[in-house]
């Protein structure tokens, strides 16, 4: 049942809030109960790994489809097509007229979400040339490499200047310089207090990104908070090496520390790091290297998602020479 | 809707214009060397020869006077045989009013009838002063004249008369309707499969997410049919032109020659581009349906097999409404709205009236936004269920 957005219903500070989105196709619920809050000018990622439900979710966030259940805020609007001409939306499957040139392929896409096709196309030029396009500009979309049909889709994504930019799975099948590229981007529209959200099954994007992440999980989230939220969720790592091998200070080391290497690896213990310190060196353990590490999102993923999910997270894209 | 209607517009600019400037469109245009080839085909098979031919004209005339256009009638027939020439039926001139109640409600039992004898001949009918029928009279009048030791050249003017709804017109009009009808089937069934490629390739081009995303599923639909239905019409006012070019030049008479349909030539074309639009636009709503049911050409082909068969068969049973446009079983084709722009077209061609023209484009939009709106529906039902598909992974990630 979609509601109409109301101040008392949904709040105003978000770009995108969803409650319980639930989609059930034949076969299976691909996403079950998802639920997600995105601050308006924030970077927000969606992880998790291949066919978790995140392309479903945002597909339903956008409207594309609709859900089983469930309810969805989107630029004010509980119908998301009705804010269509906000939003930019660059799909996993990157879809382009072929026949088309470069130009004409961003200004269609200007002219769909509400511009002027004059307006577009003025616009088109100025992006294809802001991005070493601009002899491309006239040339049938076929005639591009991969990567400047993707630069031409992503163009086609940002000409109209939408607020909120969703981007599904951004970086897949690009080469490292323009998922360099497509990060400055991604920044440089936050920057301006644009909305993003955009999907991705490799943890390194969403840390270098993301103020904010959602993990999903077999369709269902996980976690949904601040980056430094789900590294919390564990402790900080310590690493110590010690000159002695045994004396009091071994009293500090918890019962389920490992040791690797001559290192010993414990997750540091909740009085923090000073009675630690302390145990050692009263202790007499003679202090080589003493580490503390704060965990990373990935380590923060497996301990949110499962080993399970972090493996299909981790499984590359199958490339092939 | 305003949004709608500009999304659509958007699409159909897009589409319009990407069908019309490539180069398959020139071959897309040779197009009516097939149809066209269909329509005798057609209107020679489904044409009931015999309800023409079997009806006489009906001759007021004395029994000596008759006598010599019968003889006149008979030599004809010994030189082309007995199947081309027209049959003639004594109508007694003392019984005029007989004659008069012939003419007056369309000729009921006569193709057409002939008065003034052989000194002042008239044609009341249905009939164009160029066809057949009125050409055999001519000579056989003229034949007749010579018998009787006249050689005075014939002018036969011809009375053009509305058909009578109870005993239609089994002469020109009808043939002019079965034309009209065969040729909006045929257009119709050419151009709306050109919908099913263009939704396949737009899904295999994976634009349809860009699209879904930016503006409602039906401005996709609509936009989609409308842009290929302005191609089909620029299809269309092409041959149009082009067949009327080479009438001029190799057949100056050639139009005149069609007998006027009830309604006239300017009324029956402009009903005949309202009732391809209309036509189209239903068959095509289903063939998007259809196209967004399918994800392969071959998937398509086997979908759209059966549509293109029952349409087959609700144009035979619109053909069968010519020559009764008001029975039940051409009401019913009238209803139905798949056969409804043929029996409408085939109407115009044999009854004069307009009103019912309106209601049927009214009826026949109604449907188009109903089978749209289901077509959107099954659309949003089966595509776009997930993510990409494994294979389609492993092309994306190929740098």
């Amino acid at each position: 049942m979609l509601r109409q957005a109301t101040p008392q219903s949904w709040t105003s500070g978000y770009a995108v809030e969803a409650r319980n989105l639930v989609k059930d196709f034949a076969e299976k619920r691909a996403v079950d109960g998802v639920s997600l809050e995105v601050p308006a000018g924030s970077i927000f990622g969606l992880l998790g790994p291949n066919g978790a439900g995140k392309t479903t979710t945002l597909r339903m966030l956008l409207g594309i489809i609709e859900p089983s259940s469930g309810e969805r805020c989107v630029l004010g609007r509980t119908r998301p097509i009705e804010a269509a001409h906000q939003i930019g939306y660059l799909p996993e499957e990157r879809g382009l007229y072929p026949s088309m040139n470069a130009r004409e392929g961003i200004a269609f896409m200007g002219a769909l979400r509400g511009m002027h096709l004059s307006a577009a196309r003025k616009k088109a030029d100025q992006l294809l040339e802001e991005n070493d396009l601009g002899d491309w500009a006239r040339k049938p979309i076929r005639n591009l490499s991969k990567g400047m049909a993707q630069t031409v889709q992503l163009l086609g994504t940002l000409v109209h200047d939408p607020r909120l930019i969703i981007l599904d799975e951004p970086f897949s099948g690009l080469d490292p310089f323009n998922q360099g590229k497509l990060e400055r981007v991604i920044r440089g529209r936050a920057a301006d207090g644009v909305t993003v959200i955009f999907s991705t099954h490799v943890i390194a994007h969403a840390e270098r990104l993301c103020e904010q992440i959602a993990i999903i999980a077999a369709g269902k989230v996980a976690f949904n908070g601040q980056v430094d939220e789900a590294r919390a969720k564990l402790r900080p790592i310590v690493r110590l090496r010690t000159r002695e091998t045994d004396g009091a200070w071994r009293s500090c080391i918890p019962a389920d520390a490992t040791k690797e290497g001559g290192e010993w690896i414990f997750e540091l213990p909740q009085s923090g790091p000073e009675p630690l310190l302390k145990a050692l060196i009263d202790g007499g353990a003679g202090i080589e290297t003493l580490a503390i590490e704060r965990p990373g999102l990935h380590e923060a993923f497996v301990a949110i998602a499962g080993d399970a999910a972090a493996k299909a997270m981790d499984t590359p894209e199958e490339m092939t020479p | 809707m305003r949004e709608l209607l500009r999304a659509a517009f958007v699409i159909a600019r897009r589409d319009f214009t990407a069908t019309v400037l490539s180069r398959t469109f020139l071959l897309f245009l040779l197009g009516p060397l097939f149809p066209f080839l269909m329509v005798g085909v057609f209107g020679a098979a489904t044409a009931p020869m015999s309800a023409t031919e079997s009806l006489p004209v009906g001759v007021v005339a004395t029994s000596a006077e008759f006598q010599k256009i019968e003889q006149a009638r008979d030599q004809l027939q010994d030189t082309f045989g007995p199947l081309g020439v027209v049959k003639l039926k004594r109508i007694d001139p003392a019984g005029s009013s007989q004659g008069k109640s012939a003419r007056q409600k369309g000729q009921p039992g006569y193709v057409a009838v002939l008065e003034g004898g052989l000194a002042n001949p008239q044609l009341y009918g249905s009939v164009s002063a160029q066809s057949g029928i009125a050409k055999q009279l001519r000579l056989m009048i003229g034949q007749a004249r010579q018998t009787a030791g006249s050689a005075q050249p014939v002018h036969l003017p011809v009375m053009l008369t509305n058909p009578s709804p109870t005993a239609p017109n089994a002469g020109g009009q009808e043939f002019t309707a079965r034309a009209g009808q065969s040729l909006l089937f045929l257009l119709t069934i050419l151009l709306a499969g050109m919908l099913l490629s263009q939704l396949i390739e737009e899904k295999s081009n994976k634009v349809i997410e860009v699209l879904a995303a930016a503006v409602p599923v039906d401005a996709i639909f609509l936009g989609k049919l409308l842009a290929m239905l302005a191609a089909s019409l620029a299809g269309i006012a092409v041959w149009a032109t082009a067949g009327a070019a080479a009438l001029e030049i190799f057949a100056p008479n050639g139009l005149g020659a069609l007998p006027p349909p009830a309604v006239g030539w300017p009324l029956f074309v402009l009903f005949g581009v309202i009732y391809f639009a209309m036509s189209y636009l239903l068959l095509g709503s289903i063939f998007l349906g259809i196209g967004a049911h399918a994800s392969s050409a071959r998937e398509v082909q086997t979908l759209s097999m059966p549509v293109t068969m029952a349409q087959v068969v609700i144009f035979a049973i619109a053909s069968i409404a010519i020559g009764n446009p008001n029975g039940k079983g051409a009401l019913g084709a009238m209803f139905f709205p798949l056969s409804s722009p043929y029996v409408m077209i085939a109407r115009a061609g044999e009854l004069p009236d307009l009103w019912i023209h309106g209601l049927a484009v009214v009826w026949q939009l109604l449907w188009v936004a109903l089978f749209l709106r289901i077509a959107s529906g099954i659309f949003r039902k089966n595509v776009l269920k997930s993510g990409p598909t494994r294979a389609t992974r492993r092309k994306s990630a190929r740098v």
